[in-house]
């Protein structure tokens, strides 16, 4: 009786470890960590890509992580996979530490970055030549704050983010200065300060981002961007110097520590997989930050709605 | 001796006279030689410090190996070490027990809830018999459910249970070694000074590489960051024993170890607690930055409300930060303030442990309890409170209303006051800078001050840093000198009256730990980006040591001397002016001297609104992550920060021995 019964488990659990492989087709049962960053785009991103890695039967942890200092987690594998890694911002790091292999760029995620300088649209009123970039000469008065009067005061980037701003004031002769914030919360809490004020403002904003659903406003039209403009100073409308046309747009990569695919190939091709496109964005983003929804509700809410989408990143 | 006294006068005179010459004709004076390179100095010449630090930093954490394991195999297997009882600790407090990982794991045992926690603490502020302690710490505790902070403020806790212990412990151990051996002092001091000084941004990078990202590394920086006063405090303690406590010790026949810690160290309780302040304090005030690296909790909601610009979410989160820090800071002083029970009468297994005995009944009682009913197990959502809308109307009012007063306020103060300053320190050519510093040095500390500050002002200009240090002193400057005029008034005030020093103290517990990133969006929002705004959030910041070392000094002279004052007819004021005040300066100047620490230390966080100084370039390295870049950095503005602090202890010993305190 005891043996039948001892049998009788074995062949149980058997059954049951054949039935759970059948379930998840998955290689290793240790959690993907995935890196949070604290802006609500990558934190939709993110969880997305979690939920859909959690259908397929992968395990998951999400970890804050500052979006620089986290490479150092992803080359030593103690940190898997960051969903969101600007071209515009992260092009230096990504360099630096996909050199040697033990991170690895996995892809786009679709999304297109765009950076450019941008006006509140009380400003037209102001200065009707806008959008266009040659208006902004005759109304550079207009945006000037006492500390660089008569020029007009634009607020850039922080230095990190390069973006070369003084070059183009330079090369396009802009009577404009530049003022670098420090950081990204410093730039829009200007914005902001600027906005309920209806005081005059020019600064970087980049998208996809709360601030264009937020306020409304335009970004400038410059002369489109194309490699020969940053590299022959003979190109475009100053022959004598380069970065005379607008910022490139770059691609939102997502990268991922080397061991990803070693250890989980499926979620690497799940990961891989992942698109998603940049008005998307830009409303799942405009839903939490300015209708006030959760981010798991959002997320909930999509993956209900796409199933045939992320269906197909996990076969 | 008159003769000397004229003497330096003159010669400082003429030394001052000199510096505005250079400053004022410094380009001429460059032009007529046709020598550039004294207003600045060459790059090709700089060398190359952070491309060698960066390749060695790497070369250590990458492939260093000694044999049989790894240098990261050490570093790796010390953070398991510590993760141990942190993962512990969180377990109980916030996450609860759980079986497996991710998303699969299952809760065994849930967290101790809110109300198990009030018990704790209530339980804890027993102890002290102090009735308005009891009713602060549970307040504060309320404070964290009500606000919605309590899942965040938990995980906070959790690495400040773990790191203070281990900061105090480390402290001390490090302190007695140096008490003991000169040799050990003479190595530790240095290193003690660097941990103080360089940014932590700066070694941000190496250490998550060292002990991997997450929690740990965080605790370790956290603990890098808050152990040197408890050092210094031991050191100093074990220095100030009566000499015949420790004979009478020895007398007794203690052993070497018996005499440390069963007479030295128990004798010097009331010091080492200064101590264990501090790291309480200074481990709170890391909770931002550890969060960049993974530690979650309350600092990562700071940093996400800013990033929405939800001023009052940003201000809720602070302010808990601030509660549990006066919390835990006021529970370890009062314990620390408890007399030690010598008698040893013999009490029931009861008596002794009934509190504990009650507490533990309760625990169990509130967890039974929170299976029925779920108020005991969550905060009641509908009864939390928001104050976001108020915040946020309330920046919106000023700022609508009151920012063209501001702006020209502002204006002014740059015009007149900021400017001036940084035109100087840009201005003076740095060969001078570098002799006058070194004459100083001389004048205060002889031979051995005045090496120091050549050699280390010396390694500023070949970095190639030298503009950006001048920024600093600039910014670091205008701060300290207006902060010094608002914070010594306020400290004599509080020294001289009980009432205004128990809300003074308050006030700048607030301030030391409110972090700087709260009030960041609504000043830039008032002020701009720009030198002002960064001048705003040093003040703010650093205003602390110089109202409350003021405050020491005026309250502790010895009172022989005022009754003396007293009997030879001293008014009240000519007492202050006459007495109070230069007995004090001794003091005064320390608190000035930690004033300059912390606007050096705030120096990285006014890279976030835009300066360009050293501060930046450590961001700078962080953000591009060049090890080598931020290190060097980070090495310069403790540089400075020790320059200017050798040179105001000297002035400081000088002065004492002039009215012969000790």
């Amino acid at each position: 009786m005891k043996v039948i019964k001892k049998k009788f488990n074995i062949i149980l659990s058997v059954i049951f470890i054949l039935f759970a492989q059948n379930v998840y087709a998955v290689e290793s049962k240790d959690p993907i960590k995935l890196t949070l960053h604290d802006w609500t785009g990558q934190l939709i991103t993110t969880n997305i890509m979690a939920e859909v890695l959690k259908e397929a039967g992968y395990n998951i942890e999400l970890i804050p992580a500052d979006y620089i200092a986290q490479f150092a987690g992803l080359q030593t594998g103690d940190l898997h996979v960051a969903m969101e890694m600007w071209e515009t911002t992260g092009r230096d790091a990504i360099d630096e530490y996909t050199a040697d292999g033990r991170v690895v760029n996995v892809g786009s995620t679709g999304m297109d970055a765009i950076e450019e300088w941008w006006y509140p649209s009380y400003m037209k009123e102001k200065c009707p030549g806008l959008p266009n970039w040659e208006a902004l000469n005759d109304c550079a008065e207009a945006f000037a704050t006492p500390e660089t009067s008569p020029k007009g005061r634009y607020l850039g980037g922080p230095v990190t983010w390069g973006g070369y701003d003084d070059e183009r004031v330079e090369a396009l002769e802009l009577d404009w200065e530049v003022i670098h914030a420090g950081t990204d919360g410093a730039l829009f809490a200007e914005l902001e300060s600027a906005y309920q004020r209806k005081a005059p403002i020019m600064l970087w904003v980049y998208a996809p981002h709360w601030a264009p659903s937020k306020y409304s406003g335009e970004f400038v039209d410059f002369p489109p961007y194309t490699t020969e403009c940053y590299t022959d100073p003979s190109w475009g409308i100053n022959k004598n110097a380069a970065y005379d046309c607008g910022k490139p747009r770059g691609p939102i990569w997502k990268v991922a520590s080397s061991m990803l695919k070693d250890k989980w190939p499926g979620a690497y091709d799940a990961i891989e997989a992942f698109t998603l496109d940049s008005n998307e964005m830009g409303n799942l983003v405009a839903s939490v930050d300015l209708d006030g929804n959760t981010v798991e509700a959002v997320v909930a809410d999509w993956m209900s709605n796409n199933k045939d989408r992320w269906g197909s990143w996990i076969k | 001796m008159k003769n000397n006294n004229i003497f330096n006068k003159i010669t400082f005179i003429s030394l001052l006279l000199l510096t505005f010459v250079f400053y004022w004709y410094g380009k001429e004076i460059a032009n007529y030689f046709d020598s550039k390179w004294i207003l600045k100095y060459p790059k090709h010449h700089a060398f190359p410090f952070a491309i060698y630090t960066t390749t060695f930093v790497k070369w250590l954490i990458n492939e260093a190996s000694f044999g049989l394991f790894t240098f990261r195999d050490v570093t790796r297997s010390f953070a398991w070490i510590i993760e141990q009882p942190y993962n512990l600790v969180l377990a109980i407090i916030s996450k609860g027990i759980l079986k497996g990982q991710g998303q699969d794991a299952t809760l065994i045992l849930s967290p101790l809830s809110w109300v198990s926690i009030i018990g704790i603490f209530f339980t804890l502020a027993l102890y002290t018999k102090d009735k308005f302690l009891i009713i602060l710490v549970v307040f504060a505790i309320i404070y964290l459910a009500v606000f919605d902070q309590w899942q965040s403020s938990m995980i906070t806790l959790s690495s400040i249970i773990i790191a203070v212990p281990i900061g105090v412990l480390l402290g001390i151990l490090f302190g007695v070694l140096c008490y003991k051996s000169q040799l050990i002092e003479k190595i530790i001091t240095p290193i003690l000074d660097l941990m103080q000084t360089v940014p932590v941004f700066a070694y941000l990078v190496p250490i998550l590489v060292m002990f991997g990202f997450g929690p740990v590394s965080a605790l370790i920086a956290t603990i890098i960051y808050a152990m040197p006063p408890m050092v210094r405090t031991t050191i100093l303690a074990l220095n100030n024993i009566d000499p015949q406590i420790k004979e009478s010790g020895i007398m007794s026949g203690c052993t070497d170890r018996q005499l440390m810690w069963k007479v030295l160290i128990p004798v010097s309780k009331p010091t080492l607690l200064i101590g264990v302040n501090q790291v309480i304090m200074l481990s709170l005030n890391m909770v931002i930055i550890a969060s960049m690296i993974g530690a979650g909790g309350l600092g990562y909601d700071v940093l996400a409300s800013l990033r929405r610009l939800d001023i009052g979410g940003g201000i809720e989160s602070g302010i808990a930060i601030v509660v549990l820090a006066i919390a835990l800071d006021r529970l370890s002083q009062s314990f620390a303030n408890l007399p030690t029970l010598t008698k040893k009468t013999r009490v029931s297994f009861y008596t002794k442990y009934k509190k504990i005995i009650f507490l533990l009944l309760y625990i169990i009682g509130v967890y039974l309890l929170g299976s029925f009913f779920s108020f005991f197990k969550f905060f009641p959502e509908n009864l939390m409170i928001n104050t976001s809308a108020f915040w946020e109307e309330l920046v919106k009012y000023i700022n609508i209303n009151y920012f063209d007063n501001l702006e020209n306020f502002k204006i002014t103060l740059l015009t007149y006051f900021m400017l001036p300053i940084k035109k100087f320190f840009l201005g003076i050519p740095w060969p001078w800078f570098i002799i006058i510093i070194t004459l100083i040095g001389w004048y205060f500390g002889k031979l051995k001050l005045a090496a120091l500050c050549f050699v280390l002002s010396v390694f500023i200009v070949t970095t190639g840093l030298w503009q950006k240090a001048m920024i600093t002193l600039y910014l670091c400057g205008s701060s300290v000198i207006i902060a010094s005029l608002i914070g010594i008034p306020l400290g004599i005030w509080a020294g001289l009256n009980k009432k205004a020093d128990k809300i003074l103290t308050a006030f700048i517990d607030t301030l030391q730990t409110l972090p700087s990133f709260v009030y960041l969006i609504p000043v830039v929002m008032l002020f701009r980006v720009g030198d002002f705004t960064a001048m705003i959030a040093v003040i703010l910041y650093a205003l602390a040591p110089a109202v409350r070392y003021t405050a020491h000094g005026v309250k502790n002279i010895n009172n022989q001397i005022i009754e003396a004052a007293l009997i030879c007819g001293c008014s009240p004021r000519q007492l202050l002016f006459k007495i109070k005040l230069p007995l004090a300066i001794p003091e005064i100047l320390l608190g000035i001297n930690q004033t300059i620490m912390l606007a050096l230390s705030m120096l990285v966080i006014t890279a976030l609104v835009g300066t360009r100084d050293l501060g930046q370039e450590v961001y700078i390295g962080l953000t591009k992550a060049d090890i080598g870049r931020g290190l060097i950095a980070g090495l310069c503005v403790a540089f400075i920060a020790i320059i200017a602090d050798r040179i105001i202890k000297a002035g400081s010993n000088k002065l004492k021995n002039k009215y012969g305190i000790k």
